[in-house]
């Protein structure tokens, strides 16, 4: 089967900095991986190398089988990649529907904005997957003016909105009250039953566990070690997660 | 960028709109509220204490003759301080615009072609500043400190200081188009600046470059994240303050067929006042058109109502003042409120 997306031997270096060194990574269609690792293990690092945002400093990255030479962001988004950022990438100052359509605004000729049809189409998804029956809350609104949770929210319809086939979730759960967090893993498990593929990035080892179908561990940029969840218990992954963080080894 | 998207309009035909509330419009509109506020205010205060003055439409000719020299430039300077840059070397561009302009006609004998050379230079010297600024990341206060002299050394230097008559422009049929009055009465100016107005407007408001424009000046992180092309969006912006600066220094010369080598120099601060007034935030992310628009008629109108008042013309600046730090507490006022 052929993977949705993978990474060979890629390397990313700031400087004297490698944050990444030769890391493998594969990405089955229909798959929930979940990145663990601990601050600074570069797990940011890697999924800003998926998005396009950074240029790998040596490696290739394939999609679908196919290999990509260099992957920009609007190149990464054609091909089917959306994120929810840490960072969540909101310009606060802003409407809802300017945030919604946030560097992909919907156009008629010559660039002109289709105002009408993005609001209307904030309407919709507001109303129908954030769930915002808050009737403070409607296009028109400064998104600075959010709950964490709606914040969140408007970074993940977004993500939504645009046909993505593999949607990677960046510290989702982040300032996130416990009612967020649990619709959030109801979100991702959606993802997986749409037939969609997720990357699940956080460092907390329980919501990873619970959606993930995979878990790869990261360490000191290089890929610690790999399982399916199915294979292992929660006590044992946790046991191993602080084995890693201690000696840099998972046995 | 696609903008290709499921068809999914058609599952609801639910609206978005909510019925018309007042404070909602006024929470949406504050800013711009608060500066009509202030321009209608002032006008009222004019003319009760200059009824003279104020009632008869000379002062109002007087206004529209001369203040797009200025306004003209603060719209594409709104753009520039709402995406987080900013410009100090435009009044020197309308002095560099003009040394090509007399370069071209000396070589070409033709008025147009000397206009378009003068644009053109406009273009240049925006294309260069935001050149200077994205690549090596100066910023571009400081940036445009050194191009602010740099060009107008340039002009000094290729004219030797020297000023001249442009008389030859009357015959031109341009001249009627850019500074003719309509009807004797109405100067064409203010048609440019109404025209630069609008569209600065539907760009700002109504096209991908001005939703850019606004996305980089409130968070250029999420904005580089998302993919829009920041670097690309601020240099356009600078080429469009160029390019008006120059078509304003031609404005202005034209007005008074004749070439200053410091055409310009007090126009920066007008400028930059006009904008702030406005309501547009020097952090970026905040403004609109229509308050620098009456922003700059503020500023224009109050040299002349001082002295209409009755006051020295000593009191100018000390107004001008008073006028531009309320203005700008009351913007700042007002978006606290609205968050």
């Amino acid at each position: 089967m052929e993977y949705c997306l993978e990474l060979k031997n890629v390397t990313k270096s700031f400087g004297e900095v490698r944050a990444l060194e030769n890391v493998d990574f594969q990405l089955n269609p229909n798959e929930v991986v979940g990145l663990l690792g601990d601050n600074g293990a570069g797990k940011s690092t890697l999924i800003k190398i998926i998005t396009g945002y950074y240029q790998p400093t040596s490696g290739e990255i394939y999609f679908n089988g196919e290999k990509i030479d260099h992957l920009t962001v609007p190149k990464a988004r054609e091909l089917g990649v959306e994120t929810v950022y840490q960072e969540r990438a909101l310009a606060e100052l802003q409407t809802l529907w300017r945030n919604i359509f946030l560097g992909r605004e919907l156009t008629t000729r010559w660039g002109f904005l289709d105002v009408e049809k993005m609001r209307h189409e904030t309407y919709r998804l507001m109303s129908q997957s954030m769930g915002f029956t808050s009737s403070a809350v409607n296009p028109e609104s400064h998104v600075g003016t959010f709950s964490g949770g709606e914040k969140q929210g408007v970074a993940i319809v977004r993500a939504l909105y645009f046909d993505a086939e593999i949607i990677i979730l960046d510290e989702p759960t982040m300032g996130l009250s416990l009612k967020e967090t649990a619709k959030l893993v109801h979100f991702v498990r959606d993802i997986k039953a749409a037939g969609k593929s997720a990357i699940f990035i956080d460092h907390n080892v329980l919501h990873v566990y619970n959606v993930a179908d995979r878990v790869v561990v990261i360490d000191r940029g290089r890929i610690a070690g790999e399982f399916l969840t199915q294979d292992i218990t929660l006590d044992h992954l946790m046991e191993k997660m602080i084995r890693v963080a201690e000696t840099g080894s998972l046995d | 960028m696609s903008s290709e998207t499921k068809d999914i309009t058609s599952e609801t035909s639910q609206s978005y709109k909510q019925p018309f509330s007042l404070s909602r419009f006024a929470r949406t509109y504050a800013s711009q509220l608060g500066i009509l506020g202030v321009f209608f205010g002032l006008w009222l205060i004019f003319i009760f204490s200059a009824p003279n003055t104020f009632l008869k439409p000379q002062i109002y000719y007087a206004f529209m003759s001369t203040v797009p020299f200025f306004a003209m430039m603060a719209v594409p300077l709104t753009m520039l301080v709402i995406a987080g840059e900013m410009d100090l070397s435009f009044p020197s561009t309308m002095a560099m615009g003009m040394v090509a302009f007399l370069w071209a006609h000396e070589y070409t004998s033709s008025v147009p072609l000397a206009f378009l050379a003068a644009l053109a230079t406009g273009v240049f010297i925006g294309w260069l500043n935001g050149l200077i600024v994205v690549k090596f990341g100066i910023p571009s206060l400081v940036a445009t400190i050194g191009t602010q002299f740099f060009w107008r050394g340039a002009v000094l230097v290729l004219s030797q200081g020297m000023s001249g008559s442009l008389i030859y422009v009357r015959d031109s049929l341009l001249y009627p188009i850019l500074v003719g009055k309509i009807g004797g009465y109405f100067p064409m100016q203010m048609v440019w600046l109404i025209v630069i107005t609008i569209l600065g407007w539907v760009l700002l408001n109504r096209h991908r470059f001005g939703a850019h424009i606004y996305l980089i000046g409130d968070n250029v992180a999420s904005a580089n994240l998302m993919g829009i092309n920041t670097g690309r969006t601020r240099i356009q912006a600078f080429m469009l303050l160029g390019l008006v600066a120059a078509f304003a220094g031609v404005v202005a010369s034209f007005h008074v067929a004749f070439f200053w080598p410091s055409l310009g120099e007090g126009y920066l601060m007008r400028t930059l006042a006009s904008v702030f007034l406005g309501g547009t935030s020097v952090f970026g992310g905040v403004g609109t058109i229509l308050g620098t628009f009456l922003g700059s008629f503020i500023i224009g109108a109050i040299e002349a109502a001082t002295v209409a008042v009755g006051l020295t013309g000593y009191w100018t600046q000390l107004i001008y003042g008073l006028i531009i730090v309320l203005s700008v507490i009351m913007h700042t006022f007002l978006r606290k409120r609205v968050e």
